[in-house]
Order: structure tokens, then sequence, then C-alpha cells
């Protein structure tokens, strides 16, 4: 398996649009050329219970595994609420990255959850209530891109246009301010 | 020039049927098949395709609605998976029988008990005799360019048959990933109008599916399976023809690293992508393996199969379907009949795996071929094995 395939785990709750996200992100990466794959986890899903998606991207070649992902190089934790009661690292690979939405402070969380490694954190729940977007899915979609640099932020413009229409503004303007925000401890 | 977009695989098979410009979609809503139309229930409501779109009350009522709406010279699309496809078991027989040109998407799913909702190919193979042309596909490009070419083989007038595309559920059906679809202006070439020869007309009254007693009704099956054998060439001109008009070709059997292979995996559906990532490492590594990817199920490919294994010693089948008390998986059963006459073949060795959404992991088919060479080697192989069962 080539190094230039970035695996990534999103965490949500159903409703929060983990799978949305995934989904715009594999949508960016295929119009800048990349190969890229997006999926909910295969199972039932509850509003509100836990939910998976997964994102590959691989800039050089297709890509045949369709499993879901078990060795991410990323993990993003849409609210940080499930870091209790789920083990949101599981499997994560050992220079891999982690990535929460939460108001508190990267010391915390390390010592709170136990994360060792590279930690991205900001808070998307205040930047998304700021922009008057309902959910922090697209969001947390800047601070993937700032920790990871795996598509441009200006390649999600079309597809958050494409699915958001007239509000799709407000989506890239959250997005680009927690780009800026975001706080990257190794 | 046709873009390269990232779609959800049931979306855009969703556009394969508008771009067929289908005139009537009949279904019924289950897992993993309900993105598929939900996606056309969207597009005939917003205009976007000019269809009938009939919600029924289950899936043997769809396919009864869609024996109705073709009859009347409409291209008509359903799509169903696992249990839906059991419902309509009874009415699949008469769409075929009754030379009915329906295409249906089966996003494929294990059955129940206990529930599953993930993907196998149980509910294909119960489907195996009901005189359908069945097709399998293993990613998202190929369900869009199959579901095209199973509406120009299926109303072709030498045809005139149901065709099923069966895709794999979830792996398949809700993964968004890099898709081209096809330009209107290509599709309305490639893909002639519906023109049904002996339509249900008031003004024009036939009878369709009349009594059959004894003195015929065994020449009326004999006609279904020589058309249906005969289908095998349309497919093959389709096929080709769809390579020349839109540069991917397909064919009943396809290869992958299968030259001089001592060593054959034959697959079916969306695991064959994984298994091709098995047996690139195992080449790398310098062993004579390859891979033969069965894609078309119904009419069974015969020739292209003995030719395909011809120079291998080994063939390991794997079989996503169990027939209870029987000789294991149905691919593997037919593979050996397919060979039996033969003087020169592979020594064949079944497995059945990736049941109810088991994954087999790229290592999980090194194994598997390892170990098919193995039992084949010292001759210990069973009439099947379930690859990975915890016994």
């Amino acid at each position: 398996m080539t190094s230039k395939l970035i695996e990534i785990r999103w965490h949500g709750r159903g409703g929060q649009g983990a799978v949305t996200s995934a989904e715009l992100v594999a949508q960016a990466a295929i119009n800048e050329g990349k190969y890229a794959q997006a999926f909910p986890s295969f199972s039932p899903e509850r509003r509100g219970a836990p939910v998976l998606a997964f994102n590959r991207i691989n800039s050089e070649e297709p890509i045949r595994t369709r499993a879901e992902v078990d060795q991410p190089d990323v993990v993003i934790v849409l609210d940080s609420s499930l870091l209790a009661i789920l083990d949101a690292t599981s499997g994560l690979k050992e220079k891999g990255t982690v990535i929460v939405n939460t108001k508190k402070s990267a010391e915390q969380i390390r010592s709170e959850f136990g994360i060792s490694g590279r930690l991205a954190i900001v808070d998307a729940t205040k930047i998304a209530q700021e922009s008057g977007v309902p959910t922090v899915n697209t969001t947390m979609v800047g601070v993937l891109i700032k920790a990871t640099n795996v598509i441009t932020l200006e390649a999600m413009k079309e597809p958050l246009e494409k699915r958001f229409g007239r509000v799709a503004e407000r989506n890239i303007q959250a997005m680009g301010r927690a780009y800026q925000e975001t706080v990257i401890g190794e | 020039m046709a873009k390269r977009e990232g779609l959800e695989v049931s979306v855009a098979l969703g556009d394969a049927v508008k771009l067929a410009d289908t005139d009537v979609v009949a279904a019924y809503p289950i897992t993993p098949q309900t993105h598929i139309v939900e996606h056309l229930a969207e597009l005939v409501a917003d205009g976007d395709l000019k269809a009938a779109y009939i919600p029924v009350e289950s899936e043997h009522s769809a396919m009864s609605a869609c024996l109705g709406a073709s009859a009347i010279g409409a291209r008509t699309f359903t799509a169903t998976a696992s249990q839906g496809l059991e419902l309509m078991h009874e009415v699949l027989y008469i769409a075929s029988s009754m030379r009915l040109p329906v295409v249906m998407a089966v996003a494929n799913r294990a059955l129940s008990a206990p529930i599953s909702i993930w993907g196998d190919h149980s509910d294909a193979m119960a489907v195996r005799d009901t005189g359908w042309i069945q097709i399998f596909v293993e990613n998202g490009q190929e369900t869009v360019d199959n579901v095209i070419c199973a509406f120009r083989i299926g109303e072709d007038r030498r045809v005139l048959l149901p065709v099923m595309i069966h895709l794999d559920g979830f792996s398949l059906t809700h993964v968004i990933e890099p898709i081209i679809l096809p330009e209107q202006s290509e599709v309305d070439q490639f893909l002639p109008p519906f023109k049904y020869p002996l339509p249900l007309d008031p003004k024009k009254p036939v009878t369709m599916g009349a009594f059959g007693p004894p003195f015929i009704y065994t020449e009326v099956k004999w006609a279904q399976e020589v058309n249906l054998e005969a289908a095998k060439a349309v497919i093959l001109e389709c096929w080709q023809e769809f390579g020349k008009t839109f540069g991917r070709y397909y064919s009943p059997v396809e290869s992958h690293h299968s030259e001089g292979a001592k060593v054959l995996l034959l697959t079916m559906g969306s695991l064959s992508e994984t298994a091709m990532v098995a047996v690139d490492k195992m080449r790398g590594e310098g062993k004579e393996v390859g891979l033969l990817k069965l894609r078309l199920w119904r009419p069974f490919p015969f020739a292209e199969l003995r030719q395909a294994v011809k120079d291998a010693e080994v063939l390991i089948v794997l079989d996503r379907a169990l027939s209870f008390g029987g000789p294991g998986g149905p691919v593997c059963s037919e593979v050996k009949a397919a060979l039996y006459h033969e003087t020169k073949k592979p020594k064949v060795i079944g497995f059945v795996g990736g049941l109810g959404g088991r994954d087999i992991s790229m290592s999980g088919f090194e194994e598997m071929i390892n170990k098919g060479a193995e039992l084949a080697r010292t001759g210990s192989e069973r009439e099947f094995e379930i690859f990975g069962v915890r016994e």
C-alpha cells in the first residue's frame, strides 16, 4: 500500500453531519484530480447516537480497498462528549493526528482522555454558532485542512456551494475561521 | 467531454437510469438499495426525469408493475435487495418468460435470519434460475456503464430479456468515489429508443403469458433457453460497442495477472478489487498467481471460462453464498460442472466467505490463495470450506 494514501475516520453523533463532511471532502479531493472515497459505517444509524464516517484519499492511484478504515491516519471528533464513551483513537497510526472540537485546552484533553501524539483542537461549536451554521461538520473541515493539507480550502468551495446553495457562504466562512483558529500540538 | 466527479454509487446509478431516459420506475425501498430509488424519486419529482414513478406497497407489486409497464413498451427500471428480491421471486420468472426487458439493480445483501443488512451474494444466487441476464460489477464506474448497457442488451430485438445488475450493498451502494457520467448526447447515440415488437395495445389486442398445457410448455422453455444462450453474442457486441464509444471495455470473464499463473483465484463483485491488491503483492514476490473476475453470471460464459483457466493447475473459487446441504457455493459448483468434460483442467478448490458483510482483507485473500494451493498440492481438499469461520 502506498504511503500516499491517507485514511480518515470521522466520529460524530447522528445528525451532526459527519457523513456529509466526509462526502464533501471526497468530492473536493476528486475535483482536485485525486482519487478519493467517502462512506458511512455500514450499519443502521440513529439520530444522536455515535456514528462513523470514513475517507480514503490517494493523490496518485485508484483506491481498491473498500473495507471500513480501522487504522486511520486522522481521527476527527465532532463532539468531544464522545471521547468519554468510546475509544476514538482506536487503531490510530503511530504518527496519526487527532482532531477534536472542544472548548477545553489541549492539555485538558490530553490528560482527561489520555491522548498523546499530534492533537489539533478548535472550538468549532462557538465558530459555527457565530457564523449562523447549525452544525459543526463543515467548520471541522477547516481544522482537517489546517492539520493535514489533504485538500485545499479553495477546493471545498464548489462542493459546499453545490450542497448548501445560498447558505454555503456561511459554511465557507466558518471553515475558514476554524482553519485560522486551530491549535496544533505535537 | 464527460467530467469525472465524486458521486455516491447509488446516486450515479440513478443518474445512469436518467441518462437512459427511462419511462417508468416502480420500486419499494429496502436497505442498502434505498438511495437508488430515493434519488430516482427526486429526479422525477424535480422534473429532471420525465418518467412515471410508481410507489408500490411491496417488491412483489414493484415487479408486477414493471411487467405491465414493460409490456406496453415503456423503458422500465426497478431496484431491490435481499428479502425484497425474494418477495418478488415468482414475478421474476414471469418477466423473463414473457420476454419483458425490465432492468433491475440488485444491491446485494445477505438473507435473514439472523437479520443482516450487510452484503453477500445469497440474494443473487437464490434467483440464479429465473431466466434473467445477470451481470456483476465491482465499482461505481462499472455500475453506471453496465446499467446503460443493460437497457441496450435487454431491449435488443434479438434478446428481449430482463437484466439484473448486481452491485454489492454498502461497499458499493454507499461509497462516494470518482465516476465519469457519460454525456446525454453520447448515451442517446449508444442507446436507441425502446420499441417493443408486440406491445399491449387496446387497438391491437394480444395475449401475453397465456395458458401453457403440456403439449407446448417444454417447447416454450426450450425457446427461452435458446434465447438466453443466444443473448451472449449481443452482450459481447454491446460491450464492444460501449468500449469503442466510451473507452471502457467489459468482458464475461476478466483477468488480472492471469498470464502464466499456476494458481488462479476467481471472485465476483467488489471484493475483486481487494483480491487484485493481494495478487499484485504476491506477483511482486514472484509467485505465479492470478485473478479471474466472473462478470457475466447468466448466460454462463462456458467458453470464456474454459479458455481462461486452461493453463492453470489450481483454480480457487470464492463464493459469497452457501448452498445448504449441497456442494458448497453455487459458483464453484457451476465452475466444476463447466470443466467436467475438459481433458486438461485445473483442480478446483472452493471457499465460501464474505458472508453477511464479513470483510476479507488483502492479507485474507493472500491466505486464501496460499491455503487453496496447499490443499490442492496435498490433495486434502473437501467439497468446500467456509473461509475464516469460527467453528
